[in-house]
């Protein structure tokens, strides 16, 4: 989602958010993300506004202080950005890929099944199977930090059945423009 | 319907072990680490970058311990992982290809950079009134909001960043300035940092309308 992106030329505006759809979102984000809310205040604090950075083709960022802090694309699930992916690693469910794919993952490619079955790729184990449409933290093998966060097009059930085809959309990840830009 | 009060006044009764208002646990301390300076990855990623040498050199001199747990002996062999031998030593030529793509790209844009002249043009609007433009700034690094308006606060004028007919921005300050913006650019003052005297021009134009 962001690999060409230029604050000048694809942001269409910032605008402060309505406390409203402030607590909307700090509800979504509890729900979605395997946060406690303690952790979520010292991130976000209560009293503090977000600021809502509309991007081309319905990418909406959510940032603190012009630091992106939430990413959303159409009405589809928050992703962190992965600074604060980094910061808390434990947010979002993990899958894991092999070596080979990690420089075509940082190129922007969305990962392929046998990337994640294979040897090196890292799963989770059936009885807590992620359903297709979850966000994930994707982690590269023998790596302690996330490279990117991404889309399952695939449940990891069936990745294991069927391995072929897309598994994961990226949404961002290390490298790319949003990283570059560390405050917008 | 039972308001909120009345519900938390229920809970203690529940569970007298505890407080009536236990506290709350503390939030979990974000994970400290560091990125490296030279390509902004953490350093474990520093090998996909495109400076990897230059990333050791920096991870070398401030973080020992880091450095010799990413490219010691064995931690070289174990991150060789599931991979065959032979799309190891494939992976490495890529980098190092994209290494040297990487600098060859920073050389180029240095030696533009070096090439690249400010254009500083007297444009006549009226007999009597002219406009300053300055092209060329952002080869610099210049921000050029920025400059446009310490112009105008320094010139007390108007001052604005337009792009002009080849696309390119420029700064137009209005009234006839120029010489006070080479003496600026020769000081350096302010967003104007480290421009090197010999690139800048001076010329003179004559925006005459088609006659009627």
């Amino acid at each position: 989602m962001f690999k060409k992106f230029s604050p000048s030329t694809d942001i269409a505006g910032q605008t402060p958010v309505k406390t409203s759809v402030q607590r909307g979102i700090r509800a979504a984000i509890l729900s979605q993300w395997k946060i406690e809310p303690e952790t979520l205040e010292a991130l976000w604090p209560k009293k503090e506004g977000l600021v809502h950075v509309k991007c081309r083709d319905h990418v909406s960022i959510y940032s603190l202080h012009g630091e992106p802090l939430i990413i959303q694309h159409f009405d589809g699930p928050f992703y962190p950005t992965l600074r604060v992916l980094h910061k808390y690693p434990y947010i979002l469910p993990k899958v894991g890929i092999d070596r080979g794919a990690i420089r075509y993952l940082l190129a922007g490619a969305p990962m392929m099944c046998p990337g994640l079955t294979s040897k090196g790729g890292w799963l989770p184990p059936a009885e807590e199977g992620l359903p297709a449409g979850s966000a994930v933290a994707i982690f590269a093998e023998g790596k302690d930090h996330a490279v990117g966060v991404g889309l399952l097009k695939l449940g990891t059930e069936e990745m294991r059945r069927v391995n072929k085809d897309v598994a994961v959309e990226l949404a961002t990840y290390l490298g790319d423009d949003l990283w570059a830009h560390k405050a917008l | 319907m039972p308001s909120k009060k009345n519900q938390t006044l229920v809970t203690p009764v529940s569970a007298p072990e505890e407080s009536v208002a236990p506290p709350p646990p503390d939030p979990v301390p974000p994970v400290q680490y560091e990125c490296s300076l030279v390509c902004s990855f953490p350093p474990e990623y520093c090998e996909f970058g495109s400076s990897l040498t230059r990333c050791k050199e920096w991870l070398k001199e401030t973080h020992e311990n880091l450095y010799d747990k990413y490219y010691s002996e064995d931690a070289l062999t174990s991150k060789v992982g599931t991979l065959s031998l032979e799309a190891q030593a494939k992976l490495e030529k890529d980098t190092a290809k994209k290494e040297a793509k990487a600098e060859a790209k920073a050389d180029a844009a240095l030696k533009k950079k070096l090439a690249s002249q400010i254009i500083i043009k007297r444009i006549e609007r009226n007999k009597r009134k002219h406009v300053t433009s300055v092209q060329g700034l952002e080869a610099f690094g210049v921000d050029l909001k920025k400059a446009a308006k310490q112009f105008s606060s320094k010139f007390a004028t108007g001052s604005s960043v337009t792009k002009n007919l080849q696309g390119q921005d420029e700064i137009v300050v209005q009234g006839d300035v120029s010489d006070e913006i080479i003496e600026m650019i020769h000081d350096g003052v302010g967003v104007l940092k480290g421009i090197p005297a010999d690139n800048v021009d001076l010329v003179e134009e004559k925006k005459k309308k088609g006659g009627d």
